[in-house]
Order: structure tokens, then C-alpha cells, then sequence
């Protein structure tokens, strides 16, 4: 790139280089596939000053881990660098010897990954692994382990002494994100590079290492920087932020400025995309970003983002977008800053529809109990449920807290206990899949998480929905084409997707292709099960829409699983809280949100990081979620409750009792004793 | 560790249960009177109820296997038919054995440094031309059988040059240095044939170590290229091959019949070819036997060499169902 | 080093990366590959691939000797040539001749045939077994699965050589014995490689789903988890027919595969002349030896071809 290309006053520059804990300027990179190089980084700027927490925002391709590890110059053996500099306090990265890189690795620098369960080695224990981050650096072997033991002090890991002495898979993903913390601290390094580092864990869990890192900042000289695919993550944690999109931040500010006011409009494509300020399906579809994201090494447009872009202009096609300042430190790489309320927000265009009154899909005191090595395993405890006609009823609770078997047990996967009771319009159905009348059968359907999983991908999509199809509805041959090439449109798949296998089509399409054949039969009630964790955010919201439009027309109920409450409560028309196997509680979604909680519903929403900074008092929730092998006594979540009260909790497991119309929690405790504020001291964040 | 000790020792009982019970069935389901089968053709009929009487073939089957159960736990199969008249079957096999022990010993001094090595370089020089050269000529030798491979050495080497040995058993009296010398085309014919495979595991084993985020996060720590091998890798990388070794111990043991014939080696093969031969039903069946033992004690091992190496499988093993 | 993370996949830890942010008014995936393309794909990897096509340069020439050997040889195996016995390799006898006086060539080729009638048929009857035993295990678990595993476990103990000598012993050496017993042995490898695998597929969603719309249990493992492991058969198939020739060649020469040992066959004739190489006689063995190699390399590279077709 030239001088004529890019004048100097359009673009970026590092402020002061000497001293930035991370300066990066005008990264180019590319990885070379099959033969040809693909183009990752495109001119990426920007600096982490020192003890500051910068954020990196985007969907996936944009190329921000990719920067992450450009940080600590790693590059996987067909990636090189086309052009650019990076720096750490003055020193060149890209210019440095191996030995000079492993010195400032091992004493400037760290970096924390996405998995902790793959991040360390299984085959050590935890303390000597820790350890070794220490002798890294010079200190004798005895010395280490006793620096190792006061590291993990420092990250707060309950009985830091044994912990030493364990191996990573006796570990929760929790505590082993704590460990690799704490190896990435021994350095007390200038850079701490966070790829992701709650992805995969729990709400709750996220919550204590955000905390944690919150907490250790102000207790280290390190600046920060944090790749995030979450806003809220990136909201709550850092002081300012990059949006990145196809190899380029697109926009740069403090989270205030960006999120509050953002400027370009992929920025504001993201943030209307997500479900916010309690918005509900009611109220409003979410904003799905038109387009298709970039894939690594497309060719691309003078501005990167024009194909997508719902106020580009000529300008925007022929020439490539300045830096145009919006504010001290804010900028955005856009011609029509000024014209981002052109904008389309999504508006309300459609009728709301009535939740029918009468139940027609019924979980009447369902318990499974697992036999496991000759023990039982309760995994779910008199479970009462009912749908009505188009309700949707939300489902959220910790990883093995017994969501997915309950769905598995009403789908006729798992066989209830004698004694419960599934019910259709009042008729009990078989228990078992494989004995239930079609009738039973088609009512009841189920989309996966994960629809690589879900789809056979050896079937095209047609072969997937006509095979439902018969099976659920009796039609054969020209009829049951059809009805597929009908349910297909009705998602939105055109019918040359039919003949594909579903490796040919993307995430967002598979899923689609997956609620299709859960709608072939017309059914009652649909099981999501974490329809759209593995989905980008402006994929998800169109599955999202397409769930509610569904909704609408086919008048069905869902139960919808998920572990992000702001969706939850974007679909949702009642909540169930589960916990240990356990409905702790369950009411309509304005009562969940707008009521006196139980404390762990209290626990699990005031974890969840929003995206619109208002930060509430984080009720921590230590320690692990109990096994349902072992179940505490009394109430299952007293041993990690805030406003356990001593001598009853323990012994006795309270009822589920209606606090108001259709909102009933399981606790001892009154209305005004949950509604004192809890004063956090030691021994309950302990706990 | 006790615990998973205990789990494998009892999964191994029932794997030599249940081949005492398939050697106990073969003759018992042979079409055809089982003694004439192992007597042979031309046995006379005195000669039939011998072996009817010495082998129980007449009493129920539960009745043979509880016989034979009985012969592994006291290590007594009786007396050979004909390859040494008279004398105890084991005593014929531990002879045979300490051989085979001799043999497989070298061999496993050669093969396994040498394919671990092998393995580790392709890994860590993957897709280069010394990869692919490696890669390929294991796979090509390893496809061959182990006679062919002998004949080929005996063709080659043995014959032009008077250092390399047509028999392998040395005179009796010659010092260990002789003996292997004598051993050293079968050794060559086993490398042959493992070597291929045995860095074949390896290096997958290898790359996926190097593959993995805890050998990332290493990198990423400061250590040098040696340190995280030696450190990180080595020992995640090397369990497939410990676990591939132990399968393939046993089969160095009995599966290497038709080398030992090559090389007219006495060892527990040959001893079963001649068992064959002369119709020698209790020697027959004691070597193969005596093979399948030594391959679950082979694979007990390894496992516990894993379950040493990786605290996870330790875990599983011991556990779960 | 190679890839020490997926370039392409960014962040999701779950399935494939995004690569698509799809909308409803968009047609679709437009890069992506249709079926027959990607098939057409795997086809033109496979035969560019040089190990492949010598593969099936060698085993197809063993084979057309097999069923018409008078297309290559004019003498018969039995035959005694005019030049006498244990003459070196020449123009009139290519590979020479064998103690007796018969032309070693002419036994090459017609040496093909017994092996490569055993070994396919052995092979075939061993996937079928091998690929209906495991996939059954592996989709319904169970004691009944306990207790064929435990029974497989049990077989691999034993050297396939040292179980198929004991067999033969005593059923008697003919090739119905010859093909029943190593495509019995062969069953259990197979099994606990298709379980394994029919295990993992079960564990998908897909199954799941099946279950759920109430198909039965012989549906889904014929027609939804079969159709995703024929690569992983396809492989095993190749894999076991290279040790079936291993097998049946190690068996010929050790005695066991007929009564008749004037008959040509690779493994026979090299165990009847392999003792004349330390008095320099060494074609009448090395030429069959060679044969036997060919073949497996032959068919070793074909698997391996295939074998990385199927994961590129």
C-alpha cells in the first residue's frame, strides 16, 4: 500500500508506540490454502495502552483471534505476515530472535485460550505445571511450587494445597480457567491476551472468572486485551473496544461511545441484532443483518462492509471509507457517519397473538432416575409442566441441572420413573418413543443444538424432511415432496437447498433445515435445545424471528432451553428455573423479571454481563453445582445459597408454593425475607 | 490405582476363559470323529483311543474345559504325543519359549528406538520429503509377510556375505555376542515388518500432541521447541505406541512362525509347526495357549504403563462401567 | 508443525465455523460444492495420486493372471521345461526353472490364482459378518454387546496365524476350510472397528431424532449410520484383504492350504525352494516371494490412496 493510496491523515496511528503494552500497525496477514494465500488481516491498528483492557468484538472469520495470536507472534506454519509492525513497550515483535521471543513470552506477555480443559497438559498435575511458569523465568524448582502455591492463592481457587496435587481431569472447567489464570499471572505480565475465555463455560461460572479478572487487574500493572465474540462480556470488562469485521476494526471508541453511540453500521447491525433492554417478541423482531459474511480471502469491495450495508450510497462503492472522528478517540471507517439513523431498526409488523388456555402437552410429577454403577442417580424430581397452545415456556439452569433429560424424557428417549405422567390434551402418551401412535409422536418434536450433529450428512435436506414427513404424517411419494418443498419455504429455504447435503450449507441453513423436519409433522410442541449457541449473533437473530414467526402462524409451543437469559426472555412467555433435576421456580416471564426471585434464579440473572452496562449487584455463586448422585440434604441449594438460614434449609426441601398467579418458587423463605438485600460478607461468597 | 489393577486383572480372566473355551469347542465341533482329526488320518485304532483317553475327548465338553482350565492353572498339559515322546509338554515349551524370549528381546532392542525415533522425526518433520520417505517405505515394508522378507534377507545378505547368519540359533556354547549375530536377519526381518507401523503410531501420536492447546499454551509460555517435546509431548504423544506395543508383543511371540522356519529357529512357531506336523495334539494346543498368554500379560502391561503415563485413562478404566 | 489451529475456524467450538450469515432473502451457500462434485473431487484426488495407480496397475495385472494365465504364459506350471532343472534365469526361461525342471514363470502366473480366489472371497465374507456384527454391538450396546466384545477381545488374543493353524488342523486343509476360517478370524478386527465407529454416530443427534420420529432400530442402522461409515468399510475392506493375502501366503508356505503341493502357488513354492538359496539357486523362491510382495504392496497402496481420498 502506498502513500497515495491511504493519505496519513485518513488513517489510524499508534499514539506512542514506546509505550503501548501492545501497539499493532497496519497487520497484514494471510494464510496460504491449498496454494493460494487468503488474506486475513487487511491493515489492522490499534493499541493497548498500558493497564488498559481493550476489547476485540466480531463474528467468527472477522480475524480477531488471529490478531490475538499475532500478539504473541504465533502463527500457525502456512500463515505469513504481508506488512506491518508489532510492538510491545517499544520492542519489535516481528523483528525479534526465537530466543528474544521466548524471553518475551515467558516474562512480558501471556495468554489465556478458550478451553481450559485443552490448555493444559492432562498428563501433570496441576502444581507442577504452574510451577514450570515460574522456572520459566529463572526461579529454582523449590522456589516454584511455592510461587505456584501463592498464585493460585491469588486467583482464589478453593484449597489452592490440593489442588497442587491434582490432575487437570479432577478439575471443573471453572477452576482449570482459574489454573490457567494463574499460570498466565506468574509473569506479572505487561500483555495478557484473553482469546475467548469464557466461551463454553456457564453464566454463573463466567461471572466468577469476569470477577476474577476484574478483581486481579487492580492488583496488576497488566494491560489487556480481550477477544470476545459476547458484548456484554466486552461491555463489562473493558475500557475500550474494536469492531472488527472482514480483517479490519471498522470502528473504535470507548465501550460507552461504541455501544451507546455506535457509528458505523455493522456496529449497529450487531447491537439491534442481539435482544436488548428486555425486548420482547412482542414488541418487535430483532434485526437480522441482510448479506452473508465475508469468507477468508474474498475479494473485497472498497468498503468492506457496502455489500450489507443498508445506507451505502455510491460514494461507499467507489471509494474506500476515511476515518472520520466522531468524538476524542472515537472513530468510525464509514463515508455516512451522520446518516447511521438511516438505519432501518426493526419495527413492529405483525399482530400479536393470544397464548391459548388450555394445556396441550402436560409433564404431570415425571422423575428419571439413572442406575450408574449400581448407584441411583436422580436426574430429574417430580417435574410438573404444562403448555398451552402457542407458549412458549423457557428453560434455564446450569450445565447438569437436568434441562436436556427433561426434554430427552418428554420426547420418549428416556422412560420416566413409574408414576409420571405425560400427557397430550389430557390423554396420557406411551413413554417410549418407539410406542407411541403417530399422533403422539408428531406432536412432539425436537432442533438440537448443534444441527452438524442432527442432520444425517449423508441424507440430502429433501431425503431429512420427506422421511419426517412419512413417518409423522402418513404421506408418500409426490404428496410427502410436496409437503417438504412447503415446510422448506415456510423457512425460508429455497428449493435448490433441497438437494443438498448438509455439508453444503451453512450453520444458520443447516438449523434451518433442522426446525423444518421438526415442523414436518405439524407439531404441538417443539423441544430448542440451544437452537443458537452455536450460531453468530446475526444469524441467531434470524432464527430467532424465524421461531416467533412460526409461532404466530403454526400456533405451536416451544420448550426453549438455553443458558442466555436475554434470548430466554426475548421468546419466552413463562420460565422454568431448573437446578439439580429441580423446577426451583417457574412464573411468567414479566413476573421472573419484575418479582422477588428465588435466590438462585436471583444468582443466575444478576451473573449475566450486559451489553448495556448497567452493571447490578453480582450475587456470586461458588463452588460446584452438586451432583444429582449425591443431592445435599434439604434443600438441593443450600450449600451454595446466599439466604440459606441454618437448620431448616439443611434438613428440610421446601415445596414449590404460588407467590402470585402462575409464579411459584421452591424455599422456605418469605417474600420479605428474599427481598432484604444481601449483604455479601465473607463467609457467604465463600461458601 | 489398586482399583483399576484389580478391574483389568478380572477383564483379563475372562478373555482367557473364554479362549479356553473356543480351543476346548474346535475339536468338539470339527465334523467328524475329533480323535481321528487329531491323530491323523492313518492312525490305527489303538492309537485312537489313546488320544481319546489323554485328551478326555469322549467326557462332555464342561468336563474337557474344566480339564483344560485345570492343565493352565497348574501349568501341566500332560505328555507329548510324538515331537518328543513322553516328556512333559511344558517342559518342550519353556524351552521353546526361552528362544522366542531371545529372539523378541533383541528384536525390541532394535525396532522399538529405532520406529519411536522414526515416528518422532516424520511428526516433526511432517509432509517434508523425509516425512513422505519414511511414511512410505515403512508402509511398503510392513506389507510384506515376515517369510518373504526372510527369504529376501537370506537372498541378499546371507548368502553373499559370510557375516550375516543362514541359522539363526547359534551352537550350542557360543557367547551372547555369537547368538546375536547369528539372530541378526530375523531381527532385520522384524524391524521390517513393524517398523512402518510402529512409527506410523508414533507419529500420528506426535502430531496430535503437537496439535494441542496445552502444547500451544507451552509455546506460548516461553518454552523452547526441546522443552515442550520433552516435557509436554513426549509423554502424551508416546501412549498409542506403549498400547500398540503391547498388542503386538504377543504376536512377536506366535505370530513370527513362518520366520522361525526361515531361519530354523526354535522357538515357540516352530515348535507348534512341528507339533502340526506330527500330530501332536497337546503340544499344539499348549503353544497356542501359552501365545495368548503371554499376549493378555503383554497388553496388561501396557495398559498399566498407559494408566501410568495418563492419570485420565487411569481414571476411566478404574471407574466407569 | 502444521496447523497449529484452524485458520479457519475462529472461534466455534462447535461444528463448523460460520462462513455464512444467512438471511431469508439470500439463495444460500454459494460456494459450496454439490455431492457429485465432491465426489468428483475424491475420484480425481485418487487417481492423480501416483501410489494409486500403480496399486491398481499391480493388483489388476495379478488379477487378469488369475483368471486367464495362458494370457501370459505359454507353458503350463506343471509343465516341464526343455532347458532342465535349476537352470538360471535366460531368454528361453525368464525367471528359469525350479529343481524338477519346471518354468518358473509359468508358475508365477498361475501361482496368482489360488491367492486371489482365497483372499477376496475370505475378505468378503469377513466385511460382512465384521460390518453387520458391529454396527448392531455398536448401535444397542447391552450385554449382548458386552459379551460379543469380550469374545473378540478374546479372538485377537491369539496370532490369526497360530488360531487359523489350530483350525485347520483340525478341519482338515482344503480352501472351503482355508476361506471359512480367515474370514472368521478376520470378523472380530472388523467388529471392533465398525463398533467403534457405530458407537460415535450413535452418540449423534441424528439417531437421536430418528428414535424420536419412532423409526425402528434395523432403519437407522441400515439406512442412517450405514451410509455414513462405507468410507471407514470401503477402508477396513481394502486393509483386511492386504492381510488376507498376508494370511493365506503365510499359510501356503507353512503347509496348510492343499494336499496337493505340485500345484502352483506363490507361498508353497517359495517354502519347497527357499532351502537351494544358500547353494546360490535363489529364482525359484525369490520370483514367488517377489510375486507375493507386489501384491500386498499393491494392494497397501490402494487402501492408503483410498484411505486419504476419503479424509482429504
Amino acid at each position: 500500500m502506498t502513500l497515495e493510496d491511504n493519505p496519513p491523515s485518513s488513517e489510524v496511528v499508534i499514539q506512542d508506540s514506546s509505550t503501548a503494552a501492545l501497539a499493532v500497525d497496519d497487520l497484514r496477514l494471510s494464510y496460504t490454502v491449498r496454494g493460494t494465500p487468503r488474506e486475513v488481516l487487511r491493515g489492522v491498528t490499534f493499541e493497548v495502552r498500558p493497564g488498559e483492557a481493550y476489547g476485540l468484538v466480531g463474528e467468527s472469520g472477522c480475524g480477531k483471534s488471529t490478531t490475538a495470536y499475532a500478539a504473541l507472534r504465533y502463527l500457525p506454519s502456512n500463515g505469513q505476515i504481508d506488512g506491518g509492525r508489532v510492538t510491545s513497550v517499544g520492542k519489535e515483535l516481528t523483528a525479534m530472535s526465537s530466543r528474544q521471543l521466548r524471553s518475551f513470552r515467558a516474562n512480558d506477555a501471556s495468554m489465556v485460550f478458550q478451553d481450559p480443559v485443552q490448555a493444559v497438559n492432562p498428563v501433570l498435575k496441576v502444581g507442577r505445571q504452574v510451577a514450570e511458569s515460574f522456572e520459566v523465568m529463572g526461579l529454582p524448582k523449590a522456589e516454584a511450587v511455592e510461587a505456584a502455591l501463592e498464585a493460585l492463592k491469588r486467583v482464589r481457587i478453593a484449597s489452592p494445597e490440593s489442588v497442587m496435587e491434582r490432575y487437570p481431569h479432577q478439575l471443573s472447567g471453572g477452576m482449570l480457567q482459574r489454573v490457567v489464570i494463574a499460570m498466565a499471572l506468574a509473569c506479572d505480565p505487561t500483555l495478557l491476551v484473553l482469546d475467548e475465555p469464557t466461551t463454553g463455560l456457564d453464566a454463573t461460572v463466567e461471572a466468577e472468572v469476569l470477577d476474577l479478572v476484574r478483581d486481579l487487574r487492580s492488583e496488576l500493572n497488566s494491560a489487556i486485551l480481550l477477544i470476545a465474540h459476547n458484548l456484554g462480556v466486552i461491555r463489562t470488562m473493558c475500557d475500550r473496544v474494536g469492531v472488527m469485521y472482514a480483517g479490519q476494526i471498522v470502528e473504535e471508541g470507548t465501550v460507552e461511545d461504541v455501544f451507546d453511540n455506535p457509528s458505523h453500521p455493522y456496529t449497529v447491525g450487531l447491537l439491534n441484532s442481539i435482544p436488548r433492554q428486555g425486548v420482547r417478541k412482542d414488541d418487535r423482531e430483532l434485526f437480522a443483518i441482510p448479506g452473508n459474511l465475508p469468507q477468508i480471502g474474498d475479494p473485497l469491495p472498497t468498503c468492506v462492509y457496502v455489500d450489507r450495508c443498508p445506507i451505502a450510497n455510491d460514494e461507499c462503492r467507489t471509494e474506500k471509507p476515511p476515518i472520520s472522528q466522531r468524538s476524542d478517540g472515537h472513530w468510525t471507517r464509514c463515508h455516512r457517519p451522520d446518516h447511521i439513523d438511516e438505519v432501518p431498526e426493526p419495527v413492529k409488523d405483525f399482530e400479536s397473538v393470544e397464548i391459548g388456555s388450555e394445556e396441550v402437552i402436560g409433564v404431570h410429577g415425571v422423575s428419571k432416575t439413572f442406575r450408574q454403577r449400581g448407584n441411583d442417580v436422580p436426574a430429574l424430581v417430580s417435574v410438573d409442566l404444562g403448555f398451552a397452545e402457542g407458549e412458549t415456556l423457557g428453560l434455564v439452569g446450569e450445565s447438569g441441572s437436568g434441562k436436556s433429560t427433561l426434554a430427552k424424557t418428554m420426547l420418549g428417549i428416556h422412560e420416566p420413573d413409574e408414576g409420571g405422567k405425560i400427557t397430550l390434551r389430557g390423554r396420557a402418551m406411551k413413554t417410549k418413543a418407539t410406542e407411541r401412535v403417530e399422533e403422539s409422536i408428531r406432536s412432539i418434536q425436537m432442533v438440537f443444538q448443534n444441527p452438524d450433529s442432527a442432520l444425517n450428512r449423508s441424507w440430502t435436506v429433501r431425503r431429512i424432511l420427506t422421511r419426517s414427513i412419512t413417518k409423522l404424517t402418513g404421506l408418500r411419494g409426490a404428496e410427502a415432496d410436496h409437503r417438504a418443498v412447503e415446510v422448506a419455504e415456510a423457512m425460508r429455504l429455497s428449493p435448490r437447498h433441497l438437494d443438498m447435503r448438509p455439508r453444503q450449507l451453512s450453520g444458520g441453513l443447516k438449523q434451518r433445515v433442522a426446525i423444518a423436519r421438526a415442523f414436518a409433522g405439524d407439531p404441538n410442541v417443539v423441544v430448542c435445545d440451544e437452537p443458537t449457541s452455536a450460531l453468530d449473533v446475526s444469524v441467531q437473530a434470524a432464527i430467532l424471528n424465524l421461531l416467533a414467526n412460526l409461532q404466530r402462524h403454526e400456533r405451536t409451543s416451544y420448550l426453549f432451553i438455553s443458558h442466555d437469559i436475554s434470548v430466554v426472555r426475548y421468546l419466552a412467555d413463562r420460565i422454568a428455573v431448573m437446578y439439580v433435576g429441580r423446577i426451583m421456580e417457574i412464573g411468567p416471564v414479566s413476573k421472573i423479571f419484575g418479582e422477588t426471585n428465588h435466590p438462585y434464579t436471583e444468582a443466575l440473572l444478576s451473573a449475566v454481563p450486559s451489553v448495556d452496562g448497567a452493571a447490578e449487584n453480582r450475587i456470586p455463586l461458588t463452588g460446584e453445582i452438586p451432583s444429582p448422585a449425591d443431592p445435599p440434604s434439604g434443600c438441593v441449594f443450600h450449600t451454595r445459597c446466599h439466604r440459606a438460614v441454618e437448620g431448616l434449609c439443611e434438613v428440610t426441601e421446601p415445596e414449590l408454593r404460588e407467590l402470585s398467579d402462575g409464579h411459584s418458587i421452591k424455599c422456605h423463605l418469605t417474600v420479605e425475607q428474599l427481598e432484604t438485600p444481601v449483604v455479601l460478607t465473607p463467609a457467604n461468597m465463600v461458601g | 490405582m489398586l482399583r483399576f489393577i484389580l478391574r483389568r486383572l478380572f477383564l483379563a480372566l475372562i478373555t482367557l476363559a473364554i479362549i479356553l473355551v473356543i480351543i476346548t469347542l474346535i475339536p468338539n465341533i470339527a465334523p467328524g470323529d475329533p480323535a481321528r482329526k487329531i491323530a491323523g488320518g492313518t492312525a490305527s485304532p489303538e492309537r485312537l483311543i489313546e488320544v481319546n483317553e489323554s485328551l478326555g475327548l469322549q467326557d462332555p465338553v464342561s468336563a474337557q474345559l474344566a480339564n483344560l482350565a485345570t492343565s493352565v492353572f497348574t501349568l501341566d498339559f500332560g505328555e507329548s504325543f510324538s515331537v518328543a515322546k513322553g516328556e512333559p509338554v511344558m517342559s518342550l515349551v519353556w524351552s521353546a519359549l526361552s528362544n522366542s524370549a531371545k529372539l523378541v528381546g533383541f528384536s525390541l532392542l532394535v525396532m522399538v528406538p529405532l520406529s519411536i525415533l522414526g515416528g518422532l522425526v516424520a511428526a516433526y518433520k511432517k509432509d517434508t520429503w523425509i516425512d513422505r520417505t519414511i511414511v512410505n517405505t515403512g508402509l511398503a515394508f510392513s506389507a510384506i509377510p515376515d517369510f518373504v522378507a526372510g527369504v529376501f534377507l537370506l537372498a541378499f545378505l546371507a548368502v553373499p556375505f559370510e557375516f550375516f547368519k543362514v541359522q539363526a540359533s547359534a551352537p550350542p556354547g557360543s557367547s551372547a555376542l555369537v547368538q546375536a549375530q547369528h539372530l541378526l536377519l530375523p531381527v532385520v526381518a522384524v524391524l521390517m515388518v513393524y517398523f512402518g507401523y510402529i512409527a506410523r503410531v508414533t507419529r500420528a501420536g506426535t502430531i496430535t500432541a503437537l496439535d494441542s492447546d496445552y502444547a500451544r499454551t507451552a509455546f506460548m509460555r516461553g518454552l523452547s521447541t526441546r522443552e515442550v517435546f520433552r516435557k509436554h509431548i513426549a509423554r502424551n504423544a508416546l501412549q498409542p505406541t506403549v498400547a500398540v506395543l503391547g498388542t503386538q508383543l504377543g504376536y512377536l511371540f506366535g505370530g513370527m512362525v513362518a520366520l522361525e522356519i526361515v531361519f530354523g529357529y526354535q522357538g515357540i512357531g516352530n515348535l507348534i509347526i512341528r507339533a502340526v506336523d506330527r500330530a501332536d495334539y497337546p503340544v499344539l494346543r499348549a503353544g497356542v495357549l501359552t501365545v495368548a498368554i503371554i499376549y493378555m500379560i503383554a497388553t496388561l502391561a501396557a495398559d498399566l504403563l498407559v494408566a501410568y503415563m495418563n492419570p485420565r485413562a487411569r481414571a476411566n478404566l478404574g471407574e466407569a462401567s | 508443525m502444521n496447523p497449529i489451529y484452524d485458520p479457519e475456524g475462529e472461534l466455534t467450538p462447535i461444528g463448523s465455523p460460520e462462513a455464512e450469515a444467512d438471511i431469508p432473502e439470500v439463495e444460500g451457500a454459494p460456494a459450496a460444492a454439490t455431492r457429485s462434485q465432491v465426489r468428483r473431487e475424491q475420484r480425481r484426488v485418487l487417481f492423480r495420486s501416483p501410489g494409486f495407480v500403480i496399486g491398481v496397475g499391480v493388483v489388476g495385472f495379478w488379477v487378469l493372471a488369475a483368471i486367464v494365465p495362458s494370457l501370459f504364459s505359454s507353458i503350463g506350471p506343471k509343465e516341464f521345461s526343455d532347458a532342465g532343472a535349476r537352470v538360471s534365469p535366460s531368454a528361453d526361461a525368464w525367471f528359469g526353472t525350479d529343481s524338477v525342471g519346471r518354468d518358473v514363470y509359468a508358475r508365477v502366473i498361475y501361482g496368482a490364482r489360488p491367492i486371489l480366489i482365497v483372499a477376496p472371497l475370505a475378505t468378503g465374507i469377513a466385511i460382512i459378518a465384521g460390518t453387520l456384527l458391529g454396527l448392531l454391538m455398536g448401535f444397542y450396546r447391552g450385554w449382548v454387546d458386552e459379551v460379543f466384545s469380550r469374545i473378540v477381545e478374546a479372538i485377537l488374543s491369539i496370532p490369526v496365524i497360530l488360531m487359523a493353524i489350530l483350525v485347520v488342523f483340525t478341519f482338515g486343509r482344503s480352501q472351503p476350510v482355508i476361506i471359512g476360517t480367515i474370514a472368521v478370524l478376520f470378523v472380530p478386527a472388523i467388529t471392533r472397528t465398525i463398533r467403534s465407529a457405530a458407537i460415535s454416530e450413535s452418540d449423534l443427534d441424528y439417531v437421536t431424532s430418528a428414535k424420536m420420529r419412532g423409526e425402528s432400530g434395523l432403519f437407522i442402522v441400515s439406512r442412517e449410520i450405514l451410509p455414513n461409515v462405507t468410507g471407514l468399510v470401503v477402508v477396513e475392506l481394502t486393509v483386511r484383504l492386504g492381510y488376507a493375502v498376508f494370511t493365506y501366503a503365510t499359510l501356503a508356505f507353512l503347509g496348510f492350504v492343499a494336499a496337493d503341493l505340485t500345484d502352483a502357488d506363490w507361498g508353497i513354492d517359495v517354502s519347497l525352494n527357499y532351502t537351494q538359496i544358500i547353494r546360490d539357486v535363489w529364482w525359484p523362491s525369490i520370483f514367488p516371494a517377489l510375486a507375493i510382495a507386489t501384491l500386498v504392496i499393491g494392494v497397501n497402496l490402494i487402501t492408503d490412496s483410498i484411505d486419504k481420498a476419503l479424509k482429504s
